[in-house]
């Protein structure tokens, strides 16, 4: 799949967890829009991972630390085949297996998330297995930046070092923003890069809206013995003008204007897109 | 631990002293994780009270140090156990159950991994060293959190035998142990079954429904109430949750009355998981939950804590005696 195919592709997706986010009436707007292409080059170009074995012993896993960011992720995974897209109309329904939360009821989620601060951690356990049985599979987890507020990341952060994880990526959706306003002022994580890097991560940064950059940066080997942190500059709301750094839109829910205002935004952005192909 | 008259209760009742149950814990973990490399056992700083220096020297590969980080502890087991792996993470219990909870209530048992959590030096094994270090919430806490199996070992046989099973198991669980040396209670006939209780005599006049390290002093209770014309039942609840409500509803239909022993403060715990059997099967009986009062609690050795709250061979025989003579 080309890098023009997996930007229409992040288009088509931003359109569709948008109306399921409508339809259900809750999500997680923002950190969807600012984490999708993440998702979109880690599970189209990264993970090894097999929709139609999902429990393949040797499959790299991918956990979601920011949980709630979970529409992002099942419109990603019905895309690669995991399970039926329509079902995902279910989303927040009495007894559906698609809640707001991600949850190993769902084929390829590895591990129930949602309260923050802990999918690094778990990261880290299945990273010292991998380890264990000298098994060439890796571990990628989602991290927020308003959920490095969290001590326990920066416990696994010091494991991660210490056991020299270099199988063990994290990703930071750094779009500074979090529920109350501005991560810098409702409580200070910065400077992400020198923290990482002082606890002994190889630190990396990357537009994390580029398709081409976020490739390049999550094919780099990693430095031997030391995990790896890429540090994604991304913005929340990304790709609907009047959701873009509001956090507002952290859980908002797009009521039908809104919604159509955002479709039709995103369809001038797909009409673009194919006109340049 | 026992007093003077205790001692020659144990001793007439033939009572063969063990060693502490975290001692056997190691030895069994070592025996099994030979044999499973995938037996991985955690520690936060944690291998000396554990017991686990031994497995640490001889099974170094197979031994995750985390440092004081008990949260990391827990997630850390509970991606082991997510892939393929089976992690004991053994850690004092009063910090195990109460900063790692959330990790133990989501990684572990939301995502349903097979991983044990091993909490030691529980109830008031560190009694002198006050409430930070008592443990005496944890069973409430986990037996409100769904998907974990609470087993509380009261000898060297029962834990020889929970290990095993939590060794087996495809779901979390959770050991409780203190640092005690413990008698050995059971005949080597003894079948240890993972939520059903262990009868350790029988009688009619009341029924001790006790759990870990107070099984013993429920049992010198009894001897002693036999030299005073009263029998009792006395039953080793080593699995707290599933509990075995058949037992309990049992004891209550044959005895005139129950007292629950337990190393655990009075709410939450054995005593009532037991009353609440009871009054929804609406067998109504005489009852008092003996265990740590909801107080400030007083200091002092586990000796000194246990007899000052009546968990002793002559507090167990007293409270019988009032609760019976008032039937
Ligand atoms: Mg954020």
């Amino acid at each position: 799949m080309t890098d023009r195919e997996l930007e229409i592709k992040a288009v088509r997706l931003r359109k569709r967890l948008l109306q399921l986010i409508h339809y259900a009436g809750a999500g997680h707007t923002g950190g969807d829009l600012s984490c999708l292409e993440i998702l979109l080059v880690l599970y189209n170009r990264i993970l090894r991972i097999d929709p139609a074995n999902p429990r393949d012993p040797n499959r790299d896993r991918y956990v979601q630390s920011k949980g709630h960011s979970v529409e992002a992720l099942y419109v990603v995974l019905a895309d690669r085949g995991f399970f039926p897209e329509p079902e995902l109309e279910s989303l927040c329904k009495y007894k559906s297996r698609f809640i707001g939360h991600p949850t190993r009821k769902v084929p390829g989620i590895e591990m129930n998330t949602g309260a923050l601060g802990h999918g690094l951690s778990i990261s880290v356990g299945m990273a010292l297995a991998a380890k264990m049985d000298n098994a060439p599979w890796r571990v990628f987890t989602l991290l927020g930046d308003g959920e490095l507020a969290e001590g326990s990341n920066w416990e696994a952060a010091m494991a991660a070092a210490h056991y020299k994880l270099d199988n063990l990526v994290a990703i930071v959706d750094h779009n500074r923003l979090q529920i109350t306003g501005p991560t810098r002022q409702v409580m200070c994580t910065e400077p992400l890069a020198d923290k990482f890097a002082a606890f002994g991560w190889t630190v990396r940064a990357v537009d994390g809206h580029s398709i081409p950059a976020l490739t390049e940066v999550l094919t780099q080997p990693p430095v031997p013995a030391k995990p790896t942190c890429v540090i994604a500059d991304t913005v929340k709301g990304k790709g609907i003008s009047f959701m873009e750094n509001d956090p507002k839109w952290h859980h908002g829910v797009p009521n039908a204007n809104e919604l159509a205002a955002a479709l039709a935004e995103l369809d001038a952005a797909e009409a673009r897109l194919l006109a340049g192909s | 631990m026992f007093s003077a008259a205790a001692q020659a209760r144990l001793a007439q009742l033939g009572l063969q002293p063990g060693r502490p149950n975290l001692d056997e814990y190691s030895a069994t973990l070592i025996e099994l994780a030979r044999a499973d490399r995938n037996i991985v056992a955690l520690t936060s700083d944690s291998r000396g009270s554990g017991k686990l220096w031994p497995f640490a020297h001889a099974l170094p590969e197979q031994l995750i140090e985390v440092g004081v980080a008990e949260q990391n502890l827990v997630g850390i087991a509970a991606g082991l156990a997510a892939c393929g792996k089976k992690p004991f993470a053994t850690s004092p219990s009063c910090f195990l159950t109460a900063r790692a909870l959330e990790q133990i209530k989501n990684d572990v048992c939301y995502s349903d991994v097979p991983a044990v959590l091993v909490g030691i030096s529980a109830g008031v094994s560190y009694g002198a060293l006050g409430s930070t270090h008592h443990s005496l919430h944890d069973i409430a806490a986990l037996r409100a959190i769904h998907n974990i199996t609470i087993i509380v070992p009261a000898d060297n046989f029962e834990t020889r035998e929970a290990v095993r099973a939590a060794a087996r198991a495809q779901h979390p669980v959770f050991l409780r142990f203190g640092k005690a040396p413990m008698y050995n209670l059971h005949s080597p006939a003894t079948r240890f079954e993972v939520g059903r209780a262990i009868m350790l005599r029988d009688g009619s006049d009341v029924a001790f429904i006790a759990t870990g390290e107070t099984v013993v002093h429920a049992l010198l209770a009894a001897a002693e109430l036999a030299e005073r014309g009263l029998t009792a039942r006395v039953l080793s609840m080593h699995t707290i949750k599933p509990l075995d409500t058949q037992a309990v509803l049992d004891a209550a239909r044959r005895c005139r009355a129950i007292i629950t022993v337990e190393e655990h403060s009075v709410h939450g715990g054995l005593g009532e998981a037991c009353a609440a059997a009871l009054i929804q099967a609406g067998v109504h009986v005489p009852m008092r939950i003996v265990g740590i009062p909801d107080e400030e609690t007083v200091t002092g050795s586990q000796a000194d804590v246990f007899r000052h709250y009546g968990i002793s061979m002559e507090g167990l025989a007293e409270t019988a005696e009032t609760l019976i003579s008032a039937i």
